[in-house]
């Protein structure tokens, strides 16, 4: 054997490991870029592919306002959902929080005096009754699934008791702007429905607290490894407590939202089904569904591919019944050609 | 003896252009137990999934199969050819039988409806020839380790396969378990079959090799017979390197000598902890050894409130404390590292960046709440230098990493809390040869540094190479304890003695 053998083909596997890592972070930078853009290419080739079929009526100011009115109580949900799912797990009650939220606000914009307090109040209301979902799921240790599905029969039965069954109408409610009216950014070319802009500056925030502070780590980590998390020290009910109040909060700012936007609100039909729209946009988002992986604009992205499919397909003339067969067959196939990008990633 | 039964010759995968493996050959005969090793990455497992068919060999190699040439395609390809892998991770349902199980994907079926009756009875005397003690109807699930390993087997042999790679597969089995695995795979020997043995732990391999092969690097290094197997040669073959000293004990535990930094008193969890008394001392390295099942594990989960205490109470520099979670034990200063670093300790989806710095987010954010991501940066850096951890930064996941870099990652995170008191559990489970020596000197320098340490470990070799003083559980309570002195060094019989004991302890 040569007397630089050993040196030499150790120097060439450390070139060779060097290259392999190098390869190694290219390709883990690739994927996480993949993994943030996700669905935007799903999302960019339907606006086109709408526009093309609607003879270019999709892309007009006015139907771009109200694609982003339409996405955005949907986005405030789906927002706080993707808290909830980032820790592995779910919260059905959404939409009749939404409902209980909207029916309390209503009620209370009615009253003398305190009638401008129905805001607060709103989102107030969502806030308790998220709260208690999480210390049910967090201190009796009961399934997310099981408690959210209780609390989306019973607080929806609570959302028509506070109307007496009936929809309360008011028309001079406090704030209405923020369901009808648009933020003016260049006067008479550019606006933004203030629906829009709160629902906006909701994913903002979640971005913040999930990605900028340690209970935003802590969420990932409870939903990545449950107890590893508690092992490492991390307070694991209270990360549930607190995603589940902000995805309960969030509902109740919806309700809000669409309090202002009707004018009125019914406890029996506001808000029905919505927790399904709300899972779809964080689940077309790329988060997943076992926790631990994704981010909340990646359900930006979902939310907004929801609400133009609604649109685009009555642009085209679909008729309704069609609609939803189409709905569900894109997410479907939205997240299996997602799925299937992504199958290097240890876990889906 | 007639020809081999496996033949591997110049097979090489590359992936991307990185050589997982170069130019290997291999040959196995029946009859034989031939104990493959090398550090992790070395190729061990590029070479079984080749083996099982999950990977195909680049072009240019040659694998024959009892003298004929064989083409291993496809999951099921290993199989087909007469080759049988038990993962160190078993493959089995817990909710199935251990007949249905055996059967999984070959079910009997009779007009369409699952024949339970023929399925049990075909697996049965299989069952009695491996000398198993449950039924075919058992639920795996109900198994221990042990005896899911069996079922593994039996798997394989009523597959008809000629050829069983095992996979590490005592790391989850206790002394006595692994005792009856060896017997039944000598038994296997002799009735015929050729077994590819996977393991770290030399003992094994001395106990069982019939011959051993090494890889490194995705080489070759060579193959030794059994009256050349010796645990140099072999150490040396797979790190390329003399391990000059392999354990490492400078730490001077008379430095700092005060009054102890742990005490745990008479602690007890009413089931597996029957009254445990112990104290741990700055700058001394304390081992716990015990049988697996002794409580050990246990032990230190009351100490860190993983678990709740039924009595006693745990004392950090002389002061009681109350410890009900494992973050009230970070706050006392006692750090635990988990012996199930996959399922209690890592994050795999998470940076490396981020499963560092866990535990110190808190401390270290602004404000209260807003991370300090240049602090965690730097702490992450920090040890990655220190601890040698080799991953291509800190931004990558760590499940992708070797078993010793995890170790090594999850070490960082407790030691990021500078911890008073350490609680290593099995600190070198699953991890190569080369990482676990580097594992000692983290383990000797923060002795140094003057942590009180308690390492829990199965390995005794370990435990005597590290420790100062030994403390060894049996059923629960402290059988025994037993001081290195100057002129009566630790050793495996008096650990063994305690451990295993003559009388029963827990007649109480």
């Amino acid at each position: 054997m040569p007397h630089d053998g050993p040196s030499q083909a150790k120097a060439a596997s450390a070139a060779a490991s060097r290259i392999a890592a190098a390869q190694e972070t290219k390709r883990q930078r690739l994927r996480l870029v993949i993994r943030a853009a996700g669905m935007l290419p799903v999302l960019l080739l339907l606006c086109v592919g709408f526009h093309f079929l609607s003879d270019s009526r999709f892309f007009t100011g006015q139907n771009l306002g109200i694609v982003l009115q339409q996405a955005a109580v949907n986005t405030v949900l789906a927002a706080g959902m993707t808290f909830v799912i980032l820790t592995g797990g779910i919260d059905l009650s959404v939409g009749s929080i939404l409902a209980a939220a909207a029916m309390a606000g209503l009620t209370v914009s009615k009253l003398p005096d305190v009638g401008s307090l129905w805001l607060p109040v709103a989102v107030l209301t969502g806030l308790v009754f998220g709260v208690i979902n999480g210390a049910l799921i967090a201190l009796l240790r009961l399934p997310p699934f099981i408690v959210t599905l209780g609390s989306l029969t019973a607080v929806r039965g609570l959302a028509r008791l506070l109307g007496a069954d009936t929809t309360v109408f008011n028309p001079a409610i406090p704030y209405a702007f923020i369901g009808n009216a648009s933020l003016t950014l260049i006067p008479g070319v550019a606006s933004i429905p203030w629906l829009s802009v709160i629902a906006l500056l909701v994913i903002l925030i979640s971005w913040l607290v999930l990605r900028r502070t340690v209970l935003g780590v802590h969420i990932y980590a409870v939903g990545g490894n449950e107890s590893a998390a508690r092992l490492a020290g991390i307070k694991v009910w209270g990360v549930l407590i607190f995603v589940y109040g902000v995805s309960g909060l969030l509902a109740g700012l919806g309700g809000a939202m669409q309090a202002a936007r009707l004018y009125a609100a019914n406890g029996l039909q506001l808000g029905q089904s919505y927790e399904l729209d709300a899972i779809t946009a964080v689940i077309l988002g790329g988060t997943s569904f076992v926790g631990g992986i994704g981010s909340v604009w990646g359900t930006l992205i979902g939310a907004l591919i929801i609400a133009v499919l609604s649109n685009g397909l009555i642009l085209t003339g679909v008729s309704d019944i069609w609609q939803y067969v189409i709905k569900g067959l894109v997410i479907i196939g939205a997240v299996a050609l997602d799925r299937y990008r992504l199958q290097g990633s240890a876990r889906t | 003896m007639s020809g081999p039964i496996l033949e591997m010759r110049g097979v090489s995968k590359f992936f991307f252009g990185i050589a997982a493996l170069r130019n290997v050959d291999l040959t196995v005969y029946a009859g034989e137990i031939h104990a493959l090793m090398g550090e992790n990455g070395a190729g061990k497992s590029t070479l079984m999934k080749i083996l099982s068919g999950a990977y195909t060999p680049d072009p240019g190699g040659e694998i024959r199969i009892e003298g004929r040439p064989a083409r291993i395609d496809g999951p099921l390809g290993g199989r087909a050819a007469g080759i049988s892998i038990i993962y160190q991770e078993l493959s089995l349902a817990p909710n199935l039988s251990v007949a249905e199980n055996i059967y999984l994907g070959r079910e009997i079926s009779r007009t369409g409806l699952l024949a339970r009756d023929l399925m049990r009875a075909g697996v049965g005397p299989m069952l009695d020839r491996l000398g198993a003690d449950f039924t075919p109807q058992t639920l795996v699930g109900h198994l221990s380790m042990g005896q899911r390993q069996l079922v593994e087997i039996a798997r394989a042999l009523h597959a008809r396969s000629k050829i069983l790679i095992m996979d590490e597969p005592t790391t989850a089995l206790s002394a006595g378990e692994s005792e009856r695995l060896f017997a039944l795979i000598l038994q296997l020997r002799a009735e015929g079959l050729a077994i590819i043995y996977i393991s770290h732990r030399m003992d094994e391999v001395y106990a069982l090799g019939d011959r051993v092969t090494v890889l490194r690097d995705g080489r070759l290094v060579g193959s030794l017979d059994k009256p050349e197997i010796r645990a140099d040669t072999i150490v040396r073959m797979m790190v390329g390197r003399d391990v000059s000293s392999f354990y490492k004990k400078d730490h001077d535990p008379q430095a700092r000598r005060g009054p102890p930094v742990l005490a745990a008193v008479d602690i007890a969890d009413g089931r597996r902890v029957k009254g445990c008394s112990l104290t741990v001392h700055a700058g001394e390295v304390v081992g716990l050894a015990g049988l697996i099942g002794a409580g050990r594990t246990e032990l230190a989960h009351l100490i860190i409130g993983a678990s709740p205490m039924t009595s006693g109470h745990i004392e950090v520099e002389g002061r009681a404390v109350t410890i009900r979670t494992p973050g009230e034990a970070l706050d006392a200063g006692i750090a635990y590292l988990t012996e199930d670093r996959k399922a209690l300790g890592l994050f795999l989806d998470m940076s490396c960046l981020d499963n560092i710095n866990l535990a110190v987010l808190g401390r270290d954010a602004k404000l209260g709440y807003i991370l300090d991501r240049d602090k965690a940066r730097d702490c992450a850096n920090r040890a990655f230098a220190t601890l040698g951890i080799r991953a291509a930064n800190v931004g990558v996941t760590a499940g992708g990493l070797s078993g010793g870099n995890q170790q090594k990652v999850l070490l960082s995170r407790l030691l990021a809390t500078t911890p008073k008191v350490l609680i290593l559990d099995e600190p070198t489970r699953g991890v190569d040869v080369g990482a676990k020596s580097e594992i000692y000197s983290i383990i000797d320098n923060s002795a140094k540094s003057g942590t009180a340490i308690l390492v829990i470990s199965s390995d005794l070799p370990e435990i005597i190479g590290i420790c100062d003083r030994v403390i060894v559980m049996r059923a629960g309570r402290i059988a025994g304890e037993i001081a290195q002195g100057a002129t009566s060094p630790l050793n495996q019989e008096d650990i063994m003695a305690f451990a295993t004991g003559p009388e029963r302890l827990d007649a109480s």
